[in-house]
């Protein structure tokens, strides 16, 4: 039976880490708890982690200045909310966080949830991760003190950026409380070109063509036909490249691709309606919602990702011109599709889905070199040097 | 300020240290005479100068891991060096340490467009990334006003900005993987050309560390495709108010200018005078808005911008009609502080970064100090992301001037700091603003920030007395205080 402490202000969450650091007492750190399919089991033989800390109560917008381009907000705060309260004036998260829950049934997700995974959706390309947008960051560290960084201006370089650190860290250094991110202008319209019946290889130089343009290509990405029934105007092979902006640019840019994509083939393309619903499917990983089948995620050089495929042989698309791969494999073949993506410009491979005895005895993270492994215990005791947040979440033993 | 005291034991060892340094990178790698030295001294921050214990200039990793190595082995601390501009005392030497110097490493190793990034050494510089790869229609965004000089190792270092960060961002957002060699000797690698950098995002921390966690000896940075058009639009206002309100009314508008800067009236008069370019004299602020990308945007983007202004009731407006009075109309805003030299003898560059709202304000109570220390000032300031450029102008020679323009410095920055800013944009806060890092953290932050150093510099051997105002030894900072006892939270709602 797990206790849930349920803090509501930065004192309680101090007030908890503090005692359970004090009692060595190992605990889960919690948003919604929509993404806790993704990571190592916690605990261990020795230790049980019987107590969480949940910041769902803890929410609320604290500062919205659209002018300004920055938005602060209680980590529990539902992403949703934030969408809805940028929308309204014309805004956005230019990362496009994607929706994970659904990969585990769930619904949902907070805005803590959204920077501990360093969640970034198909504009990676163009505009980053969680981490690229993140200004400033109050967090209770494991050693029960409240510490902060960074600040709600968009370009700062006091201290070292702790908020960096802590984003995409799981919930394994801090228990975020405050956070601070820069928010940008929505675009006025969309348009998408797609070609199709494309393979792997083809695709990748298609993308690659339109990348590599001037035409500021936000959004490339492949589903192969085997996975593209959930897109709409699925069946085959789709590839599709995202052209954003003013209207009158849209439209320029998205005839030039068209042109410069005509040699691979015959080119159509989406209006904004049909776009938001394609890219959100392609953002959700919706090809593979719904199922309890292993997932991974490949973080890849995007010219080796035909090949990368090729040699793992599961299903699989590409998002980021490539650079990304969401891959049904086998846990059994995790050592193989490791040593696939080493020696194909190396990378790294995540378990994001997998039954909770495959992600104890396969890492969910990519093994690191003896040096930064030994490196990153460090960087984890200075934060929580007794090991009570979220502890073996990221690695064993860390 | 003051730096911390010399070892006295290490410079009794110099000698001992040179000749190990000297099997260790053969050749002319290693400086130890006074006058060879002198280069040195100082960085970008010229009023702090001080001779280093030895310089090496080393050319491979093996080489820096050696010296590395030796150095922690032996109690020897080192001050990484790139091309030394650094505007903060980033690398000012000390006379205990080794300027460990990576000029020798120039050379762009590799140009990947197919992936869209490049793979360099530390000591190329930032511009001579753009050129290796601009003849493919390429470039590298980030560009500090530095580039011509400033190299990619100390951009990784400082995370430099520029005047196109507000759009393309800063180094951070524009690198991929990194080698690097920590104190012990041991090499790195982080990231790669993925997009994401594994576990930790140890490769976010590195960037604008200050060269306080580890030495770089390579980077893979982004290149971008190179915007077809740009044009700029030149823009006076009869007050700070309407200049900041433009530029609010732009981003409200939802457009994001591949540049835009703002001057005051002392900066506009000083650059005219410099390099007659035809701003106008007669307004409190000038606004310089670039628009890059497409030419059917450029050209729609800019018809929006005169909207905008037309309604702020600007008093002169110019839009550039070629590449030629493009380069004209920032020529007085890269020229502004060579400008300002030749009305002062010396100037102090500052470098806070405030909420945009605030500048009507905080100009307002600068001018209010400029007259309390009886020095000028002139403005420079990225306005799309509200980081301030103020130049405090002095004259070194006159006893007292120096610590009345650092003190009036202070001033700015802590009234930064103050209406919700920060104390550095993209200087970093090297020496200079050390001592003012308590205004901006509480205790608890600035240990847990040197917990991290410690994580990766046990002996505390890397770019000594920077960053931070006080020292704590590694063992000190690590010692955990607990309070046992009973849940002491009975308001927490449980479950």
């Amino acid at each position: 039976m797990v206790e849930i402490l349920k803090p509501q202000t930065s004192e309680q969450v101090v007030d908890a880490i503090a005692w359970a650091s004090g009692e060595e007492i190992p605990i889960e750190i919690l948003g919604s708890g929509t993404k806790r399919g993704f990571g190592r089991p916690m605990g261990d033989a020795n230790r049980t982690v019987a107590h969480a800390v949940d910041l769902s109560g803890f929410s609320g917008i604290t500062l919205y200045e659209p002018e300004e381009l920055v938005l602060s907000a209680w980590a529990g705060t539902p992403l949703a909310e934030i969408e809805a309260a940028v929308a309204e004036k014309g805004q956005m998260l230019a990362f496009e966080p994607p929706r994970w829950a659904r990969l585990y049934g769930e619904e949902g997700g907070t805005l803590g949830g959204m920077i501990a995974c360093n969640l970034a959706g198909p504009r990676r390309v163009k505009a980053g991760a969680s981490r690229d947008h993140i200004l400033g960051i109050e967090a209770v560290t494991g050693r029960g003190e409240l510490v902060k960084s960074g600040g709600r201006v968009v370009k700062n370089v006091t201290g070292y950026d702790l908020s960096k650190l802590l984003t995409g860290s799981f919930g394994t250094l801090a228990a975020l409380t405050q956070i601070t991110i820069k928010v940008l202008p929505s675009p006025e319209t969309i348009e998408t070109v797609v070609l199709s019946g494309l393979d792997d290889e083809q695709a990748i130089q298609a993308m690659s063509v339109a990348l590599n343009s001037s035409h500021e290509v936000s959004a490339a990405t492949h589903v192969p036909g085997n996975l593209s029934d959930v897109l709409p105007g699925g069946g085959g092979a789709i590839t599709a490249v995202r052209a954003e902006g003013f209207v009158p640019s849209v439209g320029a840019r998205s005839a030039a691709l068209q042109k410069l994509l005509a040699p691979f083939g015959a080119t159509s393309t989406l209006d904004m309606e049909a776009s938001k619903a394609f890219w959100s499917t392609i953002r959700d990983v919706e090809p593979f919602v719904g199922t309890d089948d292993s997932l991974w995620r490949l973080s890849v050089m995007p010219s080796e990702a035909a090949r990368i495929i090729a040699e793992i042989g599961a299903p699989a698309f590409m998002d980021w011109g490539g650079g990304l791969i969401w891959c049904q494999a086998d846990t059994a073949d995790a050592a193989s599709l490791r040593r696939a993506l080493a020696a194909h410009g190396g990378g790294h491979a995540s378990l994001v889905r997998a039954g909770e005895d495959a992600r104890r005895d396969i890492p969910v993270f990519e093994p690191q070199p003896a040096p930064l492994a030994a490196l990153s215990t460090r960087v984890k005791d200075s934060f929580d040097p007794r090991h009570i947040l979220n502890p073996g979440r990221m690695y064993e033993g860390v | 300020m003051k730096m911390p005291d010399p070892d006295v034991d290490v410079i009794a060892r110099r000698e001992d240290i040179l000749a190990a340094m000297q099997s260790l990178v053969p050749g002319e790698g290693v400086i130890a005479d006074a006058t060879g030295m002198a280069v040195y001294e100082s960085d970008g921050l010229t009023a702090y100068r001080q001779l280093p214990l030895i310089v090496v200039l080393p050319e491979t990793v093996e080489q820096v891991s050696a010296v590395m190595a030796y150095c922690n082995a032996h109690g020897v601390k080192i001050v990484p060096r790139g091309a030394g501009t650094s505007l903060s005392g980033g690398a000012l030497p000390a006379a205990d340490a080794i300027t460990l110097g990576l000029g020798k490493f120039n050379r762009v190793l590799e140009v990947d467009f197919e992936n869209r990034c490049a793979r360099v050494q530390p000591g190329v510089t930032n511009l001579g990334i753009t050129h290796a790869v601009e003849a493919d229609g390429f470039y590298y965004a980030p560009d500090p006003s530095s580039q011509i000089a400033c190299t990619i190792g100390g951009n990784v270092a400082e995370n430099s900005g520029g005047v196109h960060s507000l759009k393309y961002g800063l180094t951070t957002n524009n690198i991929l993987g990194i080698e690097m060699v920590l104190p012990g000797g041991e090499v790195l690698r982080l990231g790669g050309k993925h997009m994401e950098s594994e576990g930790y995002d140890l490769l976010g921390l590195m960037t604008g560390s200050e060269g306080l966690l580890g030495v770089i000896t390579e980077v893979t940075v982004r290149i971008l495709p190179k915007p077809t058009t740009a044009r700029a639009v030149m823009l006076g206002f009869e007050s700070s108010e309407a200049g900041g309100q433009c530029v609010a009314d732009i981003i409200g508008a939802g457009i994001i200018p591949g540049g835009m800067e703002m001057m005051d009236r002392p900066a506009i008069k000083a650059a005219e005078a410099f390099v007659q370019v035809g701003y106008p004299l007669d307004v409190e602020a000038l606004l310089l808005v670039e628009l890059d990308g497409p030419s059917v945007e450029v050209d729609y983007l800019i018809e929006r911008v005169r909207e905008i202004a037309e309604a702020l009731g600007y008093v002169s407006m110019r839009v550039s009609e070629s590449e030629e009075e493009r380069l004209q109309f920032w020529a007085g805003r890269k020229a502004a502080f060579p400008a300002i030299g030749r009305l002062s003898p010396d100037y102090y560059c500052m470098d806070g970064t405030i909420p945009r709202h605030k500048l009507p304000e905080v100009l307002a109570r600068m001018s209010k100090l400029s007259d309390k220390y009886e020095l000028g000032v002139a403005n420079v300031f990225h306005a799309g992301d509200g980081n301030l450029h103020p130049l405090i102008m002095y004259d070194a020679n006159k006893p007292g001037e120096l610590e009345r323009a650092e003190n009036f410095g202070s001033d700015i920055l802590r009234l930064c700091v103050e209406v919700g800013g920060v104390l550095t944009g993209e200087h970093g806060v090297g020496v200079e603003k050390r001592d003012l890092m308590e205004e901006v953290f509480t205790e608890n932050d600035l240990k847990q920030q040197q917990r991290v150093k410690c994580a990766f510099d046990p002996n505390q051997l890397l770019n000594p007395g920077k960053v931070f105002p006080t020292l704590h030894r590694c063992a000190e900072l690590g010692r955990m205080h607990i309070q046992r006892g009973q849940l002491p939270f009975p308001d927490i709602p449980r479950f």
